[in-house]
């Protein structure tokens, strides 16, 4: 799969296959925004050489905003939503929210996770898809949405992650890395760093803003198999710029 | 400004009285063909060159003086006539298609923009608010300045016909209509121009400020239903603008939750909304939002379920909401948490009066009341950030009467006492000066 992309500079941090159940976990902060990496790996999951499925939980942004965003990368939303790759979970449409009404965040919660699960189970089974990917945007809010209670949260993503390890899919969630800075004890974002297997940092550059360049990124790639049998983890950082069609990776001080 | 045009001139700042102090180089590149035929001197070029540029020097109150390089030949100033493109990127050039609607005008990436009552935050902001964002102004307590933003909002939208509900922790909110001020008179905008023509020592350099001028005033040519207004904050607006429109206040202090007021606010939304099938565009204007008199106040999760799903029947509408809230009452976890909800997010800080550390360091001290700085800018339908040229902004209350926003100006540094920099004159956003922090 990853032959038909050109690859660049995050492709290569991540690892070159794509298979096998990961759990890649993107933090970013108000100043620089990481979306743009979830629009870079949903692009690469639904990529047409494949037979690959998306499930897309979105908290932020209805499908429109992503269909316009993904279609100037060349990747048209509706037309894999038809051809069921897709599954676009909007979260931020009223039927949700008023569900709100009658039931408890948790049983709100366990719903979703009901419906993720059964539609890795069909997309598996039925349509012989071979690798599924949920992507969740973002994190922050679902813990907004169940009124506070990271540990609903957190109990949703674990299950998610075992969904990982029982049927291969790869997981990947959007957090907000500053929103628990100041929170001293074992927070939501240790967690999730914890459980993941890659995680993906997008910082404003130390020296403020710039055209040229609009911030950077560290990739930290956990538990990598050796051949002598231990694990250890790489580091990458470089530096990016967003365009409409692409996004430029570069290490720093090497952009021409 | 001048792209591609290779001649270089130099430009020394001199004191007062006349001795030339400190070298303080600014470079321009101004358009010459004949670059090689240059003689190489400073004093040979300012001999030779006379029928091309004149150096003005200008005095200004601060006892800097400060040579400005003009090039005042009106032949070369015709032949570089600023381009509407490099200048109105986000714009489409001068509006030759007038859109439909007086209140709305086209974006980029397929939305539609309404204006924020303040002409320069307009510009800054690339057009204007999207329809559908949530705009989110962090308060500084010890200065009312996001009452002017949000006056200027309201009023915007009042003159535009467009409905609005405004709520603020005060128990009768209505009072605050009563200080929105009214646009400015046509004729006020014709006398700044003129008065500014005629001093007579800037003569050559505002002939250079014109064409920046030309590319404004085309938007005041437009009568009476302009896209933005200029807001004279001395007036209150007048009567009419109030009967009969969509106008509904709400006091926060007297609901327990906020479960009520985000009922009104979808009623409010669906209604603007149904207005006859045409697009007016609604405006929402919160003010002070966890203010301790409100009982929810101390229930943070509630408070940010709130903006939540405030955000989310904002994005589906054509509305636009403002909300305003001061980071100092709530915990830094929430701050943060809000700041990510906003699609666009402004912060307004104070400036001490009488500070003579900064009265040394900013030029037009004097006048500023306070600091705007944008930290986002809503960005639907595409993942390019916005990133402008500079982040803060001075605010001024320009004759007493309206609201403008300038970049700030480093006064020029002594240069025998150390640290040289070459951008005097121009918005420097990212310089760190001490415990100011722009």
């Amino acid at each position: 799969m990853a032959n038909a992309l050109p690859s660049n500079l995050l492709d290569e941090s991540l690892g070159g296959s794509s298979g096998g159940g990961r759990m890649i976990l993107v933090e970013d902060c108000v100043e620089t925004s990481g979306a743009f990496v979830v629009h870079h790996l949903l692009k690469r999951a639904l990529n047409s050489h494949s037979s690959d499925a998306v499930v897309f939980l979105s908290f932020s942004h209805p499908l429109s905003h992503y269909d316009r965003v993904l279609r100037k990368m060349g990747c048209n939303l509706s037309v894999q939503r038809d051809n069921k790759r897709l599954l676009f979970l909007d979260m931020l449409a009223l039927d949700h929210l008023d569900r709100n009404r009658g039931k408890t965040s948790e049983d709100i919660l366990i719903a979703l996770y009901g419906e993720i699960q059964k539609a890795v189970e069909i997309s598996r089974s039925h349509e012989a898809r071979h690798h599924i990917t949920v992507v969740i945007d973002d994190v922050s809010l679902m813990e907004v949405d169940a009124n506070g209670s990271s540990d609903l949260v957190l109990d949703f993503l674990r299950y998610c992650c075992s969904l990982t390890a029982q049927f291969g899919c790869s997981l990947i969630a959007l957090n907000h890395g500053d929103v628990y800075s100041t929170v001293d004890q074992p927070n939501l974002l240790l967690q999730l760093e914890y459980l993941a297997d890659i995680v993906i940092k997008i910082e404003p550059l130390a020296t403020g803003l710039a055209k040229d360049v609009h911030g950077q990124l560290t990739v930290t790639n956990r538990n990598l198999r050796v051949d002598s049998g231990k694990s250890r983890s790489r580091i990458h950082n470089f530096q990016f710029r967003i365009k409409d069609n692409s996004v430029e990776y570069f290490y720093p001080g090497s952009k021409t | 400004m001048f792209q591609g045009l290779p001649c270089r001139f130099e430009v020394e700042s001199v004191r007062n009285d006349g001795c030339p102090n400190s070298k303080q180089t600014m470079q321009w590149l101004i358009a010459n063909d004949d670059d090689a035929a240059r003689p190489s001197t400073a004093q040979q070029r300012r001999r030779s060159s006379a029928e091309r540029l004149w150096w003005t020097r200008v005095t200004n109150r601060n006892s800097f003086s400060v040579l400005v390089v003009v090039v005042a030949s009106v032949m070369v100033m015709a032949a570089n006539k600023p381009r509407s493109g490099s200048f109105s990127r986000n714009f489409g050039g001068a509006s030759s298609s007038v859109p439909s609607i007086p209140g709305l005008k086209h974006g980029p990436n397929g939305t539609m923009l309404l204006s924020s009552g303040i002409p320069d935050l307009d510009k800054i902001l690339g057009g204007g608010l999207a329809l559908g964002s949530l705009v989110v102004v962090r308060e500084d307590p010890e200065a009312p300045h996001h009452m002017l933003l949000l006056r200027n909002f309201m009023s915007q939208g009042l003159v535009h016909h467009q409905p609005l509900i405004y709520a603020s922790p005060a128990s009768d909110p209505r009072g605050f209509l009563g200080t929105l001020p009214s646009p400015m008179v046509s004729k006020d905008d014709k006398s700044r121009v003129h008065e500014t023509e005629q001093e007579k020592g800037l003569r050559i350099a505002w002939q250079y400020k014109k064409y920046f001028g030309e590319q404004s005033s085309e938007s005041h040519k437009d009568g009476k239903s302009e896209y933005c207004n200029d807001f004279d904050l001395r007036k209150p607006l007048e009567r009419h603008f109030f009967s009969g429109k969509q106008i509904d206040c709400v006091s926060l202090k007297e609901s327990a939750d906020l479960g009520a007021f985000h009922e009104r606010c979808s009623s409010f939304l669906s209604q603007a909304n149904q207005n006859n099938g045409n697009i007016t565009g609604g405006r929402i204007a919160i003010q002070s939002l966890c203010s301790p008199q409100c009982e929810y106040s101390n229930r943070e999760w509630e408070m940010l379920s709130f903006v939540r799903s405030l955000k989310s029947v904002v994005r589906l509408s054509n509305a636009v909401a403002v909300v305003t809230f001061s980071p100092s009452l709530v915990s830094t976890t929430f701050s943060i948490r809000l700041q990510h909800l906003a699609d666009t997010l402004v912060s307004v800080k104070a400036i001490p009066d009488e500070d003579k550390e900064l009265a040394k360091l900013l030029t037009g001290y004097q006048d500023m009341v306070g600091l705007l700085s944008v930290h986002k800018v809503a960005r639907f339908n595409t993942q390019v950030p916005a990133i402008l040229e500079t982040t803060t902004f001075s605010m001024k209350l320009q004759k007493r009467r309206s609201l403008v926003l300038e970049c700030i100006n480093q006064a020029p540094v002594d240069g025998a006492t150390g640290s040289s920099y070459g951008s005097s004159g121009s918005c420097s956003g990212s310089s760190k000066t001490g415990s100011f922090d722009f």
